[in-house]
Parts: structure tokens; C-alpha cells; sequence
């Protein structure tokens, strides 16, 4: 494994640079195929490590030393473990599904070189990302996934509302990163090592409180990739990027970074007292907030964004109540229905000449077969209903929370899963069901081309499949894989009347929450008329339609007075402290003027001064002492 | 004990005497022979380069001490020393004053129309002074090196700079900057005077001073502090000691700001080091929180600045005094990874600032202006540009891959193992810088179109892309392979530590 390993993140990194330096002079059709190589490339050799992990196979290795100072010895290196293992399966398939999909959905667009130039530094980035060995090559490929992300959202930079959505993912990035850069310099001098293998061997010889205070910088770092409430506001504005950026950056697995951070970090979480409880309200908090906003958006894309927000609070507080391995199977089933989603609601778009607004779809079911049948099996996988992927993953943190007693936990979650199957038929309804509310005599929606409906056939049946990697409950083949290095404390598994009564009552959520939706969107019940309730619910509506106002607040907040006080300062530097240079210099200057008086050239005056100073100097020699 | 020269020829003597000797051949050239005269500068500048590249390979990474050293007594019964030589502290920087002339040489080539010979001569000499400064182990020959490049960087501003303030400018650079230079003859005047009262006699010889400096009283080194504490604090410049900085370095041609934030900064920074601390050990550590404090200050003061900038040049200028101020810091929490990352963050600014301000140059030789309101969309007309300068930016704000990241992170590491928070106003830095850089990335690059006559012809190669694609990947290579850098300055840092007795320890208030 060791001779090898090198080459998961290396090979899309060649195509990368290739393309990055060439591309501009390559054909297209070059282009886009060799990024897909390489990434097949790399899927195919994580396959072969993740198999050698089943088999028992363990990696610690240091490339090469990157950072030597002194005892500060930060290493490129790689560590491979079932935790990476699962990482590697999920980023290194979806990024190659969604690949293939963008040649198809880039096609023709100017930029399309440099597209699959940062779409591989993505894949490689996130594939450092996970098989880093140490903090600071962590934080490395964390900037780094962040700069594609970056850089993939302002991809139409020239578009004044991509560049600022980019500019501010950074940012609020940054500000996650602030806490995570101080943690992982804490992690150093709390441990006097980065290495992830002796710094979590030695959590017991560390004080608590300092424990504490590292989890929660690094919990920062998680909560700005993660997109947790209250660093959620960049994710939804990061829907200006290309769709398929969106589909693997934002949904399936970057942003599932910060939740990797926590369950790679537990050992570190779970000595520090508190710490996990943060995480746990962050979770619930941002998957109530994902939600509820979800409800009422009319954007197609932004719904699945707030949704995937959502999606990652439910793992944040899994990870918080300390089921870890869940909370890895939720982002193993999220990232394949959750890339199918956005992948579909790119093919609606793509058909209907990038329209987003739901308000202007409807009835596009005729139109679009393999699109609506895939974007219903990603809806159903999201809502939860039995043998879907969610029912397995998002409904198996509710019932560990049930049964662990969490009781708050559970109700808040259950109450955010009914939210879910709400929306996301809202969604179908709106898109898919009724009539065309488009332009139907300028618009004509048409099937996707099979470059991109083969990646969504695929990426369909992976979400209904997805599933049983965890199946059955707490004894599925993921739990089996994860349980010995996530060591997540144990509650009764299998089929017990507790889970098999918590399994109905999901469903039972799930099937309201589905039929609310219907008949409000699709059988259009009267009682139920969206607008109606949208008069009663006046106050309510404005403000999940202003999103809870955290933009006007972060702007009122931070941005126009970092701005204010940079002008102040401005001002300061200029009038005050150069101002006072100024000064000294003109006194320097009045000084002289001063002194040149004394010169007047008259050979008295000057005869008279000698004098003068003879005479002083005389008597201060013979002054009686 | 003066240390070791294993070529056995005074090489660096050849390095640092060699531009003024091709300056020296630029005066007797005819004025209007253009191309005789830049062929003459590139030719002394590059082959300097090559020189100081050879010099920085041979250099014993190992060894601890003086290397290609030179010493002759030049005065006896006064005992002056014309000393030269390098250790893991100043080689790095001797080959980046090198490495940086030869790039405002090449860069220079074409936007020198006016005074082409004395602008190249101008450069050469500064050269010279600027080598000379980061070899020189004698107080006395320190200083005359040190001062060498006073002149010839208020010329180049004076002279080829732009605006109609660019007098004003030189001349405030030369004042503020020569009265600091004038607090420290003295101190060197009362060093020597010091020094004749010592049984081995007068002396201001590195080496010999540092065998004295410890037992020196604290009241004395208290002055000492002070005496060399305003012309480094003026030339890096820390915060409030800056103002000259932003009118020379707006003013000054490119070839001007990339030297003076490139390389005379790092002078500044240097002779903290070099100077101030070991001549005042135990002052400099009792005084350190002046400069530490002064610096965490002045990174978030100039980030605030910078955030609010309106013209390319003065953003990037503000952006360099925060640079500088990490450098400060890391040398005065007194421990390994602070000081290894303040040399880390001098060499990777001169490359990411020299960088920046050739693209500046670039920039301004097209459009006319800098000013941020009048930019735009530069990313579509200059594409291959618009990504060099966007990577060197990403640079500049402390991307992991690239260089000053590197020296970020140790330098907060250092700051931690002190004093833990005080890392957080120094680590707020990376939310600010993100924030000005990227904005103006944004309106200079991405948004918009220019709204002057413009024509955004292609880089030149080798003229504007050489240098400019050159720095960015010297950024990009110490950014992920530290490891040479680290240990060519590791012998000199843990001795310099050991001299002043804090192993490892560092700074505590």
C-alpha cells in the first residue's frame, strides 16, 4: 500500500496542472476525457487500498518532511484506516461520476478547460484531505479544498453575484479557519506533535480544559466547511457555482469535511468535557434553521442547499451524541443522494435554459422520464421512507438518540425530518407534477444527452442501495468496518421491538410530512392553498423567506464595520501618525529658521557672541568651587 | 573563531563589488548606447546571481559559525575590519538580494526609456550596498554598506518614479530613514568607546563584540536596545514608524518598491537579529514586548488599512507592512520556530511582495492607473497574468501550498508557546488578509472592465513573465518543501538561541 498510495491524490493533481498549463491549447474533448482518466485512475486505486483495509491493513507513512523547525516537524503523509477508507470510496466515486456528467453539462462553455482544471485539484485536495496523516497537512488540504470551492463558485467570474458568492465562501471559510489554524497550533504545543497517531494515544495526558478548548477551535474550523448555523450563510450563496460543483463540492463531499474532522478527531472530543454538547446543539440548531428555510425557497437549487446544511446538522449532532459511525453512514448515504439531487436538478436546468425559480417549472415529468425518475429516488432517499437510503441513516441517528435517551435530540431531529419530506416534495411537486409554468413557446425541455443521464442512473441506484452498507441497524457491514476505530458506545442493535416501533413512527413522520406536500403543491387542495397560508403565516414566512436575516446581520455586524474602522484608521495613519511626522519635521525646520536669525553676517555681532563666550567660559574655569 | 572560507578566494568580495564594478563600466559606456548598457546590466546582475546561487549550494548547512569568510584589518590602531561573511542567518538573504535585483533588472529593460544608463547604474550600486549589508560582520563596514543604499533608492524614486509627489516621497524616505541611521552611528560610536576600556582593545567586530556583549551592564544595554532599536524599526518599518513606507513605495518605480519592500525591508528585519539582539541580549529580552507588541499591532493595523485601499499599489504596500510585522514578531519571541519563521516570511515577501509589484507594474504599463475603481475585468483580457498575479495573491493571504503560510504558522507558533493569547490577534490577521486581497482580486480581475484607453498586450516573456512567474513558483516551492530553507537556517538559529541563553523557552511577559 505504501509504494502506491501516493498515486490516489497524484494522479488527479497531474491532470490538474496538465490542464491548468496546457488546457488552453488542448481540445476540448482531451480535455475533459484525461481528467476522467485520472480520476478514474484514482478510484481504482482506492478501491484496491480500501479493499486491503477490509483485509486488516493499517497505514502510518511519512512522505516526505515539510515543515521542520526545530520540534515542530509537520510531515506530508499518509494514514489509511477504515474511516479514510470509506472517504476514499465515497469522494473518489462520486468525483468520478460527476466528471462524466460535466463533460456533458460544460460542453461548449468557454471556460471548459479550466473547469477540469479545478475540478481534479478539487479531487485531489479532498483526497490529501482525507488521507492526511497529521494537523497541519489536515489544514493544508482544507485551505486548499476551500480554494477550489472558491474558485469553482466565482467560475462565471465575471458575473458580479458569482464573484461575491465566492469571495464571501472564502471568508466565512477563513473565519472557521481562524478557530481551526489556533487548534491545530494548540494541538502542537499541547502534544508536541501533529501526528494524528501519538496525539491521540496520549489525550489522557493533556488537561481537560485545554482538551476543551482545542475541540472547540477545531470544532470552528468544522462549522465554517461544514456550513453549521451560525457559518451556514455561505453554502447557499456557493449555488452560483456550475451545478456539478455544486453536486460534489457542496453537497457530497467537501462539506462533509467538517464532519470527518470531528469523527478523525473523537478521541480528542470525546476527553473534553463539553465539547461533544456543542457539537450536538451546532448540529440540532443549523438542521432545524437548514430546514425550515427549505421550506419556503423558490429556488430549486438553493432548497437542496439549505437542505444538504440541514443534512450535515443531523451528522454534527449524531457526532455529538457520540454516534460517530452513524454520522460516517449518513455522509456515506448524503453524498450519493444528495450529488443525485443537485446532478437532476442540473438537468432540469440545463433543459430549461438555466431557469431556477420552481415557479416557473411544472409538468416537466413528460418531458424529462430519466431525470424525474432519478430525482425521485434521490427525493425519497432524503425523506426517509423504508429501504430508502435515509431511512437507514438519518432515521438510524434518531433512533440511537431514542434509545440512548436523548429524548430532546430525538423530537428536535424528528421534527426536522418531517420538515425534510416536506420540502423536498415540494420540490418534485413543483418541478416535475402539474402544468408548465415556463415559457412554453420559446422553452422546449428535452431529456439530458446520456453522458449525463448515465452518471444519474448510476448515482440513483447507488442511493437506493446505499443503504444497506448499514443494514441491519448497527450491525451492517459499515458499523462493522467503523465501530472499532470510531468506537461508538453501544445500544441495543438489530431488529428489537424499540427499533422496529421507532422505524414505524419515522415513517409515519415521513409519509405526513410527503402527503402535506402533495397536497399542497401537487393535488392542490384548497384548504391547503400555498398563498393562503402564506397570508396567515405572514410574519413567520418573511422571516424563513429572509432566511432568519443572518446576511443583514453579518453585514450590519462585521462587514460595513470593518470597513468603518479601516477608514478610521485610514484617516488616523494619514492625520495622526504621519501627522506627527509632519510635526516633528516642521519643527526640525522652525529650528533652523530660528537659529538662522543668529547668522547675520554682521562681523560685530559674531565678535560680540565670542566675547561674550570667552568671558562665560573664563568664569566657569576659575568659578570658586 | 572568525569563522571558515572553504573556496580560499574572497568570493564574496567578487559577489559584492562585482555591480558596482559593472556600474563602474555603465558610466564609461556613450548615454544613448541603450542596448550595450542593459546588456551590461543584465550580464552583472545575472552573473552575480549565478555567483550567489553557487555560494548558497556550497554553503555547509551543517556547520555551525562563518562561512566564505573574509577579514582584513583595514585600520590597526583602530582596529576596523573590512569582514565579511555568511551563516544560516543571513545566506537566504544574501542570495534573495540577488535573486531580486536581477528580476527588477530584467523587468526593468523595457520600461526604462528616460536616464536608461544612470538608472542602471543606480541599481547596480544598490546592489552592492544591499549584498554588502547581509555579509558584513564589522559594525563600521555594516554601517557604510547599510548606508550605501540610501542614495541610490531615493534616486530611483526621485528619479523614475511616478506622480507628481515623487520628490516629496524620496525625500521623506532619505530623512526619515537617514535619521535613523543617525541614532545608530552614535550607538555604534559609544560601542566602540566602550570597547577600548576591554583588555583585547577596541573592536566592532561581530564575533568579538558577542564575547562582550553579555557582561555589558543593563543600563548600557538598555541604550543599546534603543540605539539600534528606530533605523531597523524605521526600515522594516514596524508600525507607527511606517509612513514613509506607503508614498515611496506608491511612488517609486518597480524596480524601486520590489527592492525596497523586497530586500531593504528585510535589511531592517536582518538587523534585529544580527545586531540589536545579540549586542543588547538580555535588554532585548526584558524590552521584547515592545517590539512584539508594536508588531501584533501594526499586522492588524496595516490588514485594516489594506482592506480599504482605492489604489492596487497602496494595498499591496499596507499588505507588506503586516508582512513585515510577522517577520518582527517571530524574532522577538525568542524561540526556534518564531525566528526560523521570521527568516521564512522575509524570503517568502520578497517573493510574494516582488511579485505582487512587478504585477503592479505590468498593470500600470497598460492601463495607466492602479487605481482599483478603474480596473476591471482584467481576467478575460489578460488571462495568463490574471493567474500568475491571482496565485501570488492566494500566496500573499497565507494559502497552505505557498510560501508565507509557511511562516505564519510558525511564527503563531512561536507567539503561542509564549504567551498562548496572543496568537489570536496575530492568527485574526488570516480572516483580514483573505478579505483585502480577494476583494481586490475581485474588482481588479473579475468584475467589470477597465474604464481607461487601455491595451492589454500579452506579457512579454522575458521581460515581465520570467520574473514574474519565477518568484510565484520560488513562493509556490518553499510553500510545499520548506524543508531546504528550514535547514539551512536551523545551525545559526539554535546557536543564536543558545548565545542569548533561552534554549527554547522564548518570550514571556
Amino acid at each position: 500500500m505504501r509504494d502506491y498510495i501516493w498515486l490516489i491524490p497524484a494522479v488527479p493533481l497531474l491532470a490538474a496542472a496538465v490542464n491548468f498549463v496546457a488546457g488552453r491549447r488542448l481540445p476540448d474533448r482531451f480535455t475533459g476525457w484525461f481528467a476522467v482518466a485520472c480520476v478514474a485512475a484514482s478510484w481504482v486505486v482506492s478501491l484496491i487500498v480500501s479493499a486491503q483495509v477490509l483485509e486488516g491493513q493499517r497505514l502510518d507513512y511519512n512522505l516526505y518532511t515539510w515543515v521542520p523547525s526545530g520540534s515542530f516537524q509537520a510531515t506530508i503523509g499518509f494514514y489509511v484506516d477504515p474511516l479514510a477508507a470509506v472517504m476514499l470510496f465515497v469522494v473518489t466515486t462520486i468525483s468520478l461520476l460527476v466528471h462524466v456528467y460535466s463533460i456533458g453539462y460544460m460542453h461548449r462553455d468557454p471556460g471548459f478547460y479550466r473547469f477540469f482544471s479545478y475540478l481534479p485539484l478539487f479531487t485531489f485536495s479532498m483526497l490529501l484531505l482525507v488521507l492526511a496523516n497529521n494537523y497541519l497537512e489536515l489544514y493544508l488540504s482544507w485551505e486548499l479544498v476551500g480554494l477550489c470551492s472558491y474558485l469553482l463558485i466565482g467560475f462565471w467570474y465575471e458575473k458580479r453575484s458569482a464573484s461575491q458568492a465566492a469571495l464571501k465562501a472564502f471568508i466565512v471559510n477563513r473565519v472557521g479557519d481562524f478557530g481551526f489554524g489556533l487548534g491545530v497550533v494548540f494541538v502542537f504545543v499541547a502534544f508536541g506533535t501533529l501526528a494524528y497517531a501519538p496525539v491521540f494515544a496520549s489525550v489522557h495526558t493533556v488537561a481537560p480544559g485545554a482538551l476543551t478548548i482545542i475541540a472547540l477551535l477545531l470544532l470552528a474550523g468544522a462549522m465554517g466547511k461544514s456550513a453549521q448555523w451560525p457559518l451556514h450563510t455561505w453554502l447557499p450563496d456557493a449555488m452560483e457555482g456550475p451545478t456539478p460543483v455544486s453536486a460534489l463540492i457542496h453537497a457530497a463531499t467537501m462539506v462533509t469535511a467538517g464532519v470527518y474532522l470531528v469523527a478523525r478527531s473523537h478521541p480528542i472530543f470525546q476527553a473534553a468535557p463539553g465539547a461533544l454538547g456543542w457539537v450536538t446543539v451546532i448540529g440540532l440548531v443549523t438542521a432545524l434553521v437548514g430546514a425550515t428555510i427549505a421550506l419556503v425557497h423558490p429556488d430549486i437549487k438553493h432548497v437542496i442547499a439549505y437542505s444538504t446544511i440541514s443534512q450535515l446538522g443531523y451528522m454534527f449532532f449524531a457526532c455529538g451524541i457520540g454516534a460517530y459511525a452513524l454520522a460516517i453512514f449518513h455522509l456515506f448515504t448524503h453524498a450519493f443522494f444528495k450529488a443525485l439531487l443537485f446532478l437532476s436538478a442540473g438537468s432540469v436546468m440545463h433543459s430549461l435554459d438555466n431557469e431556477t425559480d420552481m415557479h416557473r417549472m411544472g409538468g416537466l415529468r413528460r418531458h424529462m422520464p430519466v431525470t424525474f425518475a432519478t430525482m425521485v429516488s434521490g427525493a425519497l432517499a432524503l425523506a426517509g421512507l423504508p429501504v430508502f437510503a435515509g431511512f437507514w441513516s438519518k432515521d438510524g441517528i434518531l433512533g440511537f438518540a431514542f434509545e440512548q435517551g436523548n429524548y430532546w435530540v430525538y423530537a428536535l431531529g424528528t421534527i426536522a425530518a418531517f420538515f425534510t419530506a416536506f420540502y423536498i416534495t415540494r420540490l418534485i411537486s413543483l418541478t416535475f407534477l402539474g402544468e408548465p409554468r415556463y415559457d412554453t413557446d420559446r422553452l422546449h425541455p428535452h431529456e439530458s444527452p446520456k453522458v449525463m443521464t448515465i452518471p444519474l442512473a448510476i448515482l440513483g441506484v447507488c442511493s437506493l442501495v446505499a443503504g444497506f452498507a448499514g443494514f441491519p441497524p448497527g450491525q451492517g457491514f459499515l458499523d462493522k468496518m467503523l465501530d472499532p476505530v470510531l468506537d461508538t458506545p453501544a445500544v441495543e442493535h438489530g431488529f428489537t421491538p424499540t427499533t422496529i416501533g421507532l422505524m414505524a413512527f419515522a415513517t409515519l413522520v415521513a409519509v405526513s410530512g410527503i402527503g402535506l406536500a402533495l397536497a399542497m403543491y401537487a393535488w392542490r387542495v384548497p384548504a391547503l392553498d400555498p398563498q393562503l397560508w402564506t397570508r396567515r403565516l405572514g410574519a413567520l414566512y418573511r422571516l424563513l423567506s429572509n432566511k432568519y436575516y443572518y446576511d443583514d446581520l453579518y453585514r450590519a455586524l462585521f462587514v460595513r464595520p470593518a470597513i468603518t474602522i479601516g477608514r478610521a484608521l485610514w484617516r488616523l495613519d494619514v492625520e495622526g501618525v504621519d501627522g506627527s511626522v509632519g510635526e516633528v519635521a516642521e519643527g526640525v525646520s522652525e529650528a533652523g529658521r530660528a537659529l538662522r536669525r543668529l547668522q547675520t553676517g554682521f562681523v560685530g555681532n559674531y565678535a560680540l557672541a565670542i566675547g561674550i563666550g570667552v568671558i562665560a567660559l573664563v568664569a566657569y574655569l576659575f568659578w570658586p568651587r | 573563531m572568525y569563522g571558515t572560507n572553504a573556496f580560499g578566494v574572497p568570493i564574496l568580495s567578487i559577489i559584492t563589488l562585482l555591480p558596482s564594478f559593472g556600474a563602474l563600466v555603465l558610466a564609461l559606456c556613450p548615454a544613448g548606447a541603450h542596448r550595450l548598457i542593459r546588456g551590461i546590466a543584465v550580464v552583472a546582475s545575472g552573473v552575480d546571481l549565478l555567483l550567489a546561487v553557487w555560494v548558497t549550494l556550497a554553503f555547509d548547512r551543517g556547520a555551525s559559525g562563518f562561512q566564505f569568510i573574509e577579514r582584513q584589518v583595514w585600520a590597526k590602531s583602530l582596529n576596523l575590519q573590512y569582514y565579511l561573511g555568511l551563516d544560516g542567518i543571513s545566506v537566504l538573504l544574501f542570495l534573495l538580494a540577488s535573486l531580486l535585483t536581477f528580476a527588477v533588472v530584467l523587468y526593468s529593460l523595457g520600461p526604462v526609456q528616460s536616464r536608461v544608463k544612470e538608472f542602471f547604474a543606480a541599481v547596480l550600486v544598490l546592489e552592492t550596498g544591499m549584498l554588502g549589508t547581509f555579509a558584513a560582520l564589522d559594525l563600521s563596514l555594516f554601517y557604510v554598506f547599510f548606508e550605501l543604499t540610501l542614495i541610490p533608492t531615493a534616486l530611483l524614486i526621485g528619479v523614475w518614479g511616478y506622480g507628481p509627489r515623487k520628490r516629496y516621497s524620496a525625500a521623506k524616505f532619505f530623512i526619515y530613514t537617514l535619521a535613523g541611521s543617525l541614532v545608530m552611528l552614535a550607538a555604534i560610536i559609544t560601542v566602540y568607546a566602550l570597547t577600548f576600556s576591554s583588555p583585547s582593545g577596541p573592536t566592532l567586530n561581530y564575533v568579538d563584540l558577542l564575547r562582550l556583549a553579555p557582561s555589558w551592564s543593563s543600563g548600557f544595554q538598555i541604550w543599546m536596545f534603543w540605539g539600534f532599536f528606530f533605523v531597523f524599526a524605521i526600515k522594516t518599518p514596524i508600525v507607527p514608524f511606517h509612513t514613509w513606507l506607503p508614498d515611496a513605495y506608491v511612488d517609486a518605480p518597480v524596480a524601486g518598491v520590489v527592492l525596497l519592500s523586497g530586500v531593504l525591508a528585510k535589511m531592517g528585519a536582518y538587523g534585529f537579529i544580527r545586531w540589536l539582539v545579540p549586542l543588547s541580549p538580555d535588554a532585548s529580552r526584558d524590552l521584547a514586548f515592545i517590539p512584539v507588541v508594536l508588531s501584533i499591532i501594526g499586522v492588524v493595523y496595516a490588514a485594516y488599512l489594506a482592506l480599504v485601499q482605492t489604489d492596487l499599489k497602496r494595498l499591496i504596500a499596507y499588505s507588506s507592512v503586516a508582512g513585515m510585522g510577522f517577520a518582527v514578531l517571530g524574532i522577538f519571541v525568542f524561540n526556534t520556530q518564531g525566528i526560523q519563521g521570521a527568516i521564512i516570511q522575509m524570503v517568502s515577501h520578497g517573493f510574494l511582495s516582488s511579485a505582487l509589484f512587478i504585477g503592479c507594474g505590468i498593470i500600470y504599463e497598460r492601463f495607466h492607473t492602479l487605481e482599483i475603481r478603474r480596473l476591471g475585468g482584467l481576467g478575460t483580457l489578460m488571462g495568463v497574468f490574471a493567474a500568475v498575479f491571482v496565485i501570488a495573491s492566494l500566496g500573499n493571504l497565507g494559502l497552505p501550498g505557498l510560501s508565507a503560510f509557511v511562516a505564519e504558522v510558525l511564527v503563531t507558533i512561536g507567539v503561542f508557546q509564549g504567551t498562548p493569547w496572543l496568537a489570536v490577534p496575530v492568527y485574526f490577521y488570516i480572516i483580514l488578509s483573505a478579505a483585502y486581497m480577494l476583494w481586490a482580486v475581485m474588482r481588479v480581475f473579475y468584475l467589470g472592465r477597465p474604464s481607461v484607453e487601455s491595451r492589454p498586450t500579452a506579457l512579454s516573456v522575458y521581460q515581465e513573465a520570467v520574473p514574474l512567474i519565477g518568484l510565484t513558483l520560488l513562493s509556490l516551492w518553499l510553500g510545499v518543501w520548506a524543508t531546504p530553507f528550514l535547514d539551512t537556517t536551523a545551525r545559526s538559529v539554535a546557536g543564536l538561541l543558545s548565545y542569548l541563553g533561552v534554549g527554547g523557552a522564548g518570550f514571556q511577559p
